[in-house]
């Protein structure tokens, strides 16, 4: 292969180990961040909500003030999707890479969403995806059908797994292609939602998918220790007493209710699973609970930044947020990867 | 040292040429002839099919002149030919990247190369309005400019397969980004035509259209088989390729712009179509019981395939007509399905 | 002694990493040559540096006063042949497949075989000792005989030099003293062979000169029974042992304390 040398996991952290201390400034640093972050998505937009605004708006509601309205009706339900829909990726992001020891498994690139995608869109199709219920039902059952088919054909390597990603994407927006090249009006509806957006959807109730991701959260929380013992590997966390098989279950469970409700509710949205927990892994080395606990701080972050970046990065209107994010991940992929080998993601 | 009487090879045919010889897997020799009989069998019958059915007699006699037909020889023919011509390009690139990542699942999709193509067709659809022509003619230039930016990208110190699919799956999520968003912002009907284009169709392809695709995939598709021992050995490992004489920098980039230049060609006609250059090869590797990916039953496979695909595209709703690429998309995904099979079939 | 393959002043890296810095090695033309060191001291470096598998930043390897990286890809690979410590075989291939394809430097571009390349195979394949499973499967073989067909491959090149990385890493020790045994034969027939082997007492008793590496360097080189002693284990490997001779070969042993 190529003649730089892999440091496929083997190799200790030039730095020193992860301290608690530094673990916790971060936790404290991003909690800041995410207040920050938040205050920029309800003050930042095509129309600016002066800063001082923001708190009256929020306890004492003026319904005669337009900044009032916009924060409540617009502003704040699109922050809160942000931060639903950045905490579920980055935790199935970090969740999929602890189960599977890999580094570049995330749900955009593996074609879990695709698949919620596709399940969507044949649920629109075929006048099943009117209410959310029925919109969460089908995103998370098009996550498991895709999460299962990628896993058990790319199982092997990692560029297996990969491949079988690309591979599985290309079929279901294929099929997705001729379902909606019948219809003009699934095409219409799909194009809008094809592209990851938190734009528009402040009218739809979010309630059912909020709170489904919410509970998936915490689930993640829970059995963030128990994946501790499964990341060293199969045989090793078996002789520490994991009950391996159900770990791997629950985990993709969750796996697929998070991917699958952010994907329902946001559309499918590439390379935050992916991010997130790359950028916090050299810090959590070692501990799950922790990879998870920051990756729900920094999960939202981003998200709100890419949402606030997409407000206003073009004149003229808006950019789905999903564009931004994969504008943003993309390059840092491909500089991860040039800089330190496919080895040592 | 003595000369010593290697034992029966009975698994290999001998064809004596020149004092040498030419040692030929009995297993390939049975897949070419079968191909060979399934192109011409399904040629045959896409040279029949259409709003009506020709006979046999009139088929022949449109082919051999004495009964004229422009039906068969100016519609069906070009389109047959190009379904051969094109699955064969298309298999041939799909065991190209299939043998540079060391990966059954390697194929040109993953060099950016179908999104770019898209990225092309949509600018100047959208953008600058164009005709057929220069649709074709941006979807080239797109689909190259990509590639070329995911080669450029993942070559530093080597092509590592595992970095270059990395590096293509960024591309490509940043490219297919710019698409949709193109798509978005386009009228309705644009937006429906650049679907249709993106959905790889051989309706309405005449001679014309085929000369220039003709001569470059048949000159690609000489280069490739003059290179496919090399391109075998490459199989072995880099070590081994190297020690034993392979120009491994060298022949890996001719490959990849051997694979790349079929793809183009192919999509700047059709479209790009999907999932022939991801399953050909692994059909004909099966077939022909051959270590490797093999180039020659790759070609033959997916010419058959695409053939098939096309008949069914035409067949299923007639007399509407299918985009052959909705069909090649199904078929790829039975063919993820059948690997998901034997996967849990070898647990 | 001549020496036809040189590395002169080479400094060895990769990317970032360097190995070696301005090591000189002379192989000597029809010996044994073991190439001894802990993990990580360069012997497979050096290796790869010889075939031209990496590029020295600096200094050259030579082959008859010729760098290695001035020779056409073929003609040096009809003069080197490399067996590295993890070769792949590619998925369905049959032994005599994978004996064949050493045969790629002589073959022309439209891989005609000749005579020569039928009986190169052939020999090779007995030589190993593996051709009764010519038409077999690679990936049904047992480790050991799937080792001694990659050694048929590397036979059927012909070569004047072999150079091993490892050979008998995944062997047991029944095959492992087979194929130290074909590669002394090797050497009697009259090629050179260049090994890198990780058990000291087999590079003793089989190979005629000893090259021990530590950091990337030359620490001493010879005939084992010149330079094998407690101080040069004791200085490579960081072992304390007491050397003693051989039962069977008379060679050095090593017997760690």
């Amino acid at each position: 292969m190529s003649t730089a040398p892999t440091q496929a996991g083997s190799a200790p952290p030039t730095r020193n180990a992860p301290s608690r201390i530094g673990r916790s400034a971060v936790l404290a640093g991003g909690l800041v961040a995410l207040l920050a972050a938040i205050v920029a998505s309800i003050a930042v937009g095509a129309e600016s909500v002066p800063l001082g605004q923001i708190w009256p708006a929020l306890t004492d509601f003026d319904p005669l003030s337009g900044d009032h309205l916009v924060v409540r009706d617009i502003r704040v339900p699109r922050t809160l999707l942000g931060i639903a829909v950045g905490a579920a990726l980055a935790v199935a992001g970090a969740l999929i890479q602890t189960l599977s020891r890999n580094p570049l498994a995330e749900p955009g690139i593996l074609g879990v969403t695709h698949g919620a995608g596709f399940a969507l869109t044949l649920g629109a199709a075929l006048g099943l995806a009117g209410t959310a219920l029925g919109e969460l039902g089908l995103g998370v059952a098009g996550a498991v059908l895709a999460t299962v088919l990628v896993y058990a054909v790319g199982r092997h390597s990692t560029l297996r797994l990969l491949l079988a990603g690309v591979a599985l994407s290309a079929v279901l927006q294929g099929v997705s292609l001729g379902v909606r090249l019948t219809s003009p009006d699934t095409l219409d509806k799909y194009r809008f939602w094809s592209v990851g957006s938190l734009a528009g959807r402040e009218q739809t109730d979010l309630t059912i998918p909020l709170v489904a991701i919410a509970l998936a959260l915490v689930g993640a929380l829970l059995v963030a220790r128990s994946l501790n013992a499964v990341a060293l590997g199969e045989t090793v966390a078996h002789t520490l007493g994991a009950n391996v098989a159900r770990v791997r279950t629950v985990t993709l469970v969750l796996i697929t209710v998070l991917a699958g409700a952010a994907t329902a509710v946001a559309g499918p949205i590439l390379f935050v699973g992916l991010i997130v927990p790359h950028l916090l892994r050299r810090l959590t080395v070692g501990s799950v609970p922790w990879l998870v606990t920051l990756s729900m701080i920094v999960g939202p972050i981003l998200m709100l930044a890419a949402d606030t970046i997409s407000r206003v990065v073009l004149h003229t209107g808006e950019v789905p947020v999903a564009i931004v994010t994969a504008f943003l991940g993309g390059p840092m992929l491909i500089w991860v990867v040039r800089r330190y080998g496919a080895g040592s993601l | 040292m003595t000369t010593t009487e290697s034992p029966k090879r009975t698994a290999q045919v001998r064809v004596p040429v020149r004092g040498r010889a030419w040692w030929i897997e009995r297993r390939t020799l049975g897949v070419v002839v079968g191909c060979a009989v399934a192109m011409l069998v399904l040629g045959f019958v896409g040279l029949s099919f259409g709003s009506s059915w020709s006979t046999p007699g009139e088929v022949l006699g449109a082919l051999t002149g004495t009964q004229p037909s422009v039906v068969i020889v100016e519609w069906r023919g070009p389109r047959v030919v190009a379904a051969i011509l094109f699955g064969a390009a298309l298999g041939v690139a799909g065991a190209i990247f299939q043998n540079l990542t060391r990966n059954p699942m390697g194929s040109p999709d993953i060099i950016g190369l179908d999104a770019g193509a898209y990225t092309g067709a949509l600018l100047v659809m959208t953008v600058f309005t164009g005709a057929t022509t220069t649709v074709a003619f941006g979807s080239v230039v797109g689909g190259l400019l990509t590639a070329a930016l995911v080669y450029a990208l993942s070559r530093s110190g080597g092509l590592s397969g595992m970095r270059l699919v990395v590096i293509g799956i960024a591309v490509n999520a940043m490219v297919t980004a710019l698409n949709n968003w193109l798509v978005l912002r386009a009228e309705l009907e644009v937006a429906m035509a650049a679907v249709g284009w993106n959905s790889g169709s051989l309706n309405g392809i005449d001679w014309d259209d085929l000369i220039l695709p003709f001569s470059v995939i048949a000159v690609l598709l000489a280069l490739a088989s003059l290179r496919a021992q090399a391109l075998h050995q490459s199989a072995l490992g880099d070590a081994v390729a190297v020690a034993t004489g392979v120009g491994l920098e060298r022949q890996r980039l001719l490959m990849v712009f051997i694979g790349v230049g079929c793809t183009a060609t192919v999509t700047s006609v059709a479209g790009p179509v999907a999932f022939i250059a991801l399953a050909a090869p692994q059909i004909g590797r099966r077939l022909a019981r051959a270590p490797g990916v093999p180039l020659l039953p790759a070609a033959l496979c997916g010419a058959v395939l695409l053939q098939l695909a096309d008949l069914i595209a035409q067949m299923l709703l007639a007399p509407v007509s299918l985009p052959v690429g909705v069909v090649t998309t199904a078929i790829g995904g039975c063919y993820l399905i059948w690997l998901l099979a034997q996967e849990v079939r070898r647990r | 002694m001549t020496a036809r393959l040189r590395a002169q002043d080479v400094t060895l890296a990769y990317g970032e990493r360097v190995v070696s810095t301005r090591l000189s090695l002379d192989v000597p033309d029809g010996g044994f040559t073991a190439v001894v060191g802990p993990n990580g001291c360069g012997k497979s470096t050096l290796l790869r540096a010889f075939v031209r598998l990496l590029r020295p930043d600096a200094g050259t390897v030579a082959l008859d006063g010729r760098s290695v990286s001035s020779f056409p890809a073929k003609a040096l690979a009809r003069e080197l042949a490399f067996l590295p410590q993890d070769p792949l075989a590619p998925e369905g291939i049959k032994v005599r497949q994978l004996v064949s394809r050493g045969r790629y430097p002589h073959q022309s571009l439209l891989a005609l075989w000749t005579k020569e390349d039928e009986q190169a195979v052939s020999e090779a394949m007995i030589t190993a000792e593996v051709e009764d499973f010519a038409e077999r499967p690679v990936a049904e073989l047992s480790g050991g005989q799937r080792q001694r067909v990659w050694v048929a491959m590397v036979l059927a090149q012909r070569t004047p030099y072999l150079l091993l990385d490892e050979p008998t890493s995944f062997l047991d020790i029944t095959h492992q003293y087979r194929l130290l045994a074909l590669l002394s034969r090797l050497r009697d027939e009259g090629r050179t062979v260049i090994a890198v082997l990780h058990d000291i007492n087999q590079a003793c008793r089989f190979a005629d000169h000893l090259v021990a590496m530590k950091d990337g360097r030359v620490v001493a080189e010879g005939a084992a029974a010149d330079i094998v002693d407690a101080a040069l284990i004791k200085d490579v490997f960081d072992l304390p042992s007491v050397i003693t001779p051989d039962p069977v070969s008379g060679t050095p042993m090593v017997v760690p304390e």
